[in-house]
């Protein structure tokens, strides 16, 4: 072949990688953005090392690569597929190769059964494409069927670097986690200059669909990242729990103690029920040590979610937060626990339910927001976890509370209590004043103090810890500072497991 | 103006300032006792308290104003 041949096919490869043009790369360095392919050597360990429709488009001159980087390198180790808009092509926008590169890397993904990443940093449809790129059988909406299909079958996550628009808004919805850089990325299906128009709403870009805001208030966005670098490295790191696919167990990791300077657990939990404390220093006191990764952390913060590891292996813990809230539970958080809750089932991460929970809200205003559909759905997403799962009440589980927190009619492989637990409909103060309301209405003064302090005794001891210990309703009472190596034993045992919860299609889902 | 709001319904137990205080981003300013807990309420923002909104014992919904700051 004539070495000018080969030349050729060398200065195109390398006018294609360089994206586009000089202004739009001035312009990424002016909003604190990284170049596509800089991005994708943060993330990959050795760089993408394979890459397909390089030459997407590339008869139109001005589009490199149309738009998006697709192909596959390595997280950990482990192979992983990836699709990455380029911003500074025409904003990152789709046109028909956009997004046919971008559902072959779907189809890669699911055949070799790998974890698919989409860095995503684009205004949406070209609408001067429409046609070719939007309604067709291989059109836009492809790319989010074959998301909703590989839900649960591959890890899915998504990296929001700048905007994600319109339909373009639906790719991080579908991902298991979304990662947002502040300031940067923004998701929302009508722009603030379309809301205006449309509706008549005047309001920002960060109002409208900042990363704050929808880490904070909507619940779209998990982690709230100050930088792409940390936010490439986060996503590195949440794989680093999950397996390639459904069909695999998580990896386990080298085995640490807890962190040395966390409390005892006796010493962090109150005996007072009504008193706040810090559910944090808890599971600070039992996983391995530097190991918790918390999903959701600015949103309904009544409920902690996270990933961590007990002995080198990977767990899911719900705890519930009595510092927010009072560790009640809402329409937010239940949301947050049943879309934790399929995360780990469908990869085979056990899960641990560390409880202290008053019951879920009460009151006009959450009734209005529909906090019975929204608890079913965190009750429902529980029942059909068939990973190992172990629920600890820690200091109380009260009502639908008790149910919502893997209870024992949920069929965990066991149900735990640290010895100062309650567990019952209602607390004491409650429970007096329901059943012998109009008897204490009845007495007055000394009388009446009396009588309410003499039934909530008794009311204690009906209740007490060893009395459910003794009628089979709770599996074992353990000293707290055994805790940590009572769940290590216990999930070594547990995973054998196998269950199959149900043959049907699907339930109909509480939504 | 700035304003400190209920972040749950529930009964106004304690209130840890007065007008004039001045409180810092994080600090608890209320106790609101709800579904038989004790909810600290933060302030959001700093700033000098103009008005306290509610009184202990009354019934205060999600949201709703108790401490009105000023720079």
């Amino acid at each position: 072949m004539e070495e000018k041949t080969q030349k050729i096919l060398q200065e195109r490869m390398e006018q294609v990688k360089k994206g586009g043009s000089p202004k739009y790369h001035e312009r990424l360095k002016e909003q604190n953005k990284l170049f596509v392919r800089r991005r994708l050597e943060l993330l990959f360990d050795d760089g993408i090392e394979l890459e397909d429709g390089l030459f997407a488009n590339v008869m139109a001159g001005d589009l490199p690569a149309d738009g998006v980087v697709t192909g596959i390198g390595k997280i950990g180790g482990q192979t992983v597929c990836v699709m990455a808009n380029d911003s500074t092509v025409k904003a990152g926008s789709w046109g028909a190769r956009t997004v046919e590169k971008i559902i072959r890397i779907q189809e890669t993904a699911e055949r070799l059964r790998v974890p698919l990443v989409y860095l995503v940093d684009s205004a949406g449809a070209r609408i001067t494409d429409q046609i070719e790129m939007f309604p067709g059988r291989r059109g836009a909406g492809r790319i989010f069927y074959n998301q909703v299909k590989l839900s649960g079958v591959i890890p899915q996550v998504c990296i929001l670097f700048g905007p994600s628009a319109a339909g373009g808004a639906y790719i991080p919805a579908f991902c298991d986690i979304v990662i947002m850089v502040d300031k940067n990325a923004s998701m929302y299906l009508g722009s603030p200059r379309m809301a205006e128009m449309v509706i008549g709403e005047k309001v920002s870009l960060e109002e409208m669909g900042g990363a704050r805001m929808h880490c904070t208030i909507s619940g779209c966005g998990d982690y709230l990242a100050s930088s792409e670098e940390e936010a490439i490295a986060t996503a590195r790191r949440y794989l680093s729990y999950f397996p390639a696919n459904y069909q695999l167990k998580p990896p386990r990791a080298e085995a640490k103690g807890p962190n040395p300077s966390a409390r005892p657990l006796a010493e962090i939990v109150p005996d007072n029920q009504n008193i706040p404390f810090d559910m944090m220093e808890v599971i600070d006191s039992l996983v391995d040590e530097g190991s918790f990764f918390e999903i959701k952390k600015l949103f309904a913060g009544e409920l902690i979610t996270g990933l961590a590891r007990l002995d080198g292996h990977p767990i899911g813990i719900i705890a519930n937060q009595s510092k927010v809230k009072g560790g009640v539970l809402f329409v937010d958080s239940a949301d947050k626990a049943a879309r934790f809750i399929t995360l780990c089932d469908a990869f085979n991460i056990p899960l641990l339910f560390l409880a202290d929970v008053p019951g879920f809200m009460i009151g006009t205003h959450v009734e209005r927001a529909g906090i019975i559909r929204h608890g079913a759905k965190m009750i429902a997403a529980m029942s059909e976890a068939t990973v190992p799962k172990i629920s600890v009440v820690i200091r109380k589980a009260y009502g639908a509370g008790l149910y919502a927190m893997a209870g024992p009619a949920f069929e965990p492989d066991c149900c735990l209590a640290l010895p100062t637990a309650q567990i019952a409909v209602m607390g004491p103060e409650a429970a007096v004043n329901a059943v012998y309301g109009n008897k204490i209405a009845s007495l007055e003064g000394k009388e009446k103090i009396e009588f309410v302090q003499q039934k909530r005794k008794e009311y204690q001891e009906d209740i007490d810890i060893y009395r459910l210990a003794s009628e089979l309703i709770i599996d074992g009472i353990i000293q707290p500072n055994e805790l940590r190596d009572e769940l290590i034993t216990r999930f070594a045992h547990y995973s054998s497991k196998q269950m199959t919860f149900s043959q049907r299609k699907h339930p109909v889902y509480p939504v | 103006m700035k304003t400190i709001a209920a972040t749950m319904s529930g009964t106004v137990l304690q209130v840890l300032v007065q007008p004039g205080d001045r409180v810092e981003s994080g600090q608890d300013v209320v106790i609101l006792e709800s579904m038989k807990m004790e909810v600290p309420v933060q302030a959001t923002v700093g700033g000098t308290v103009k008005e306290v909104k509610v009184e202990v014992g009354a019934f205060v919904g999600d949201g709703d104003p108790l401490i009105e700051l000023e720079d």
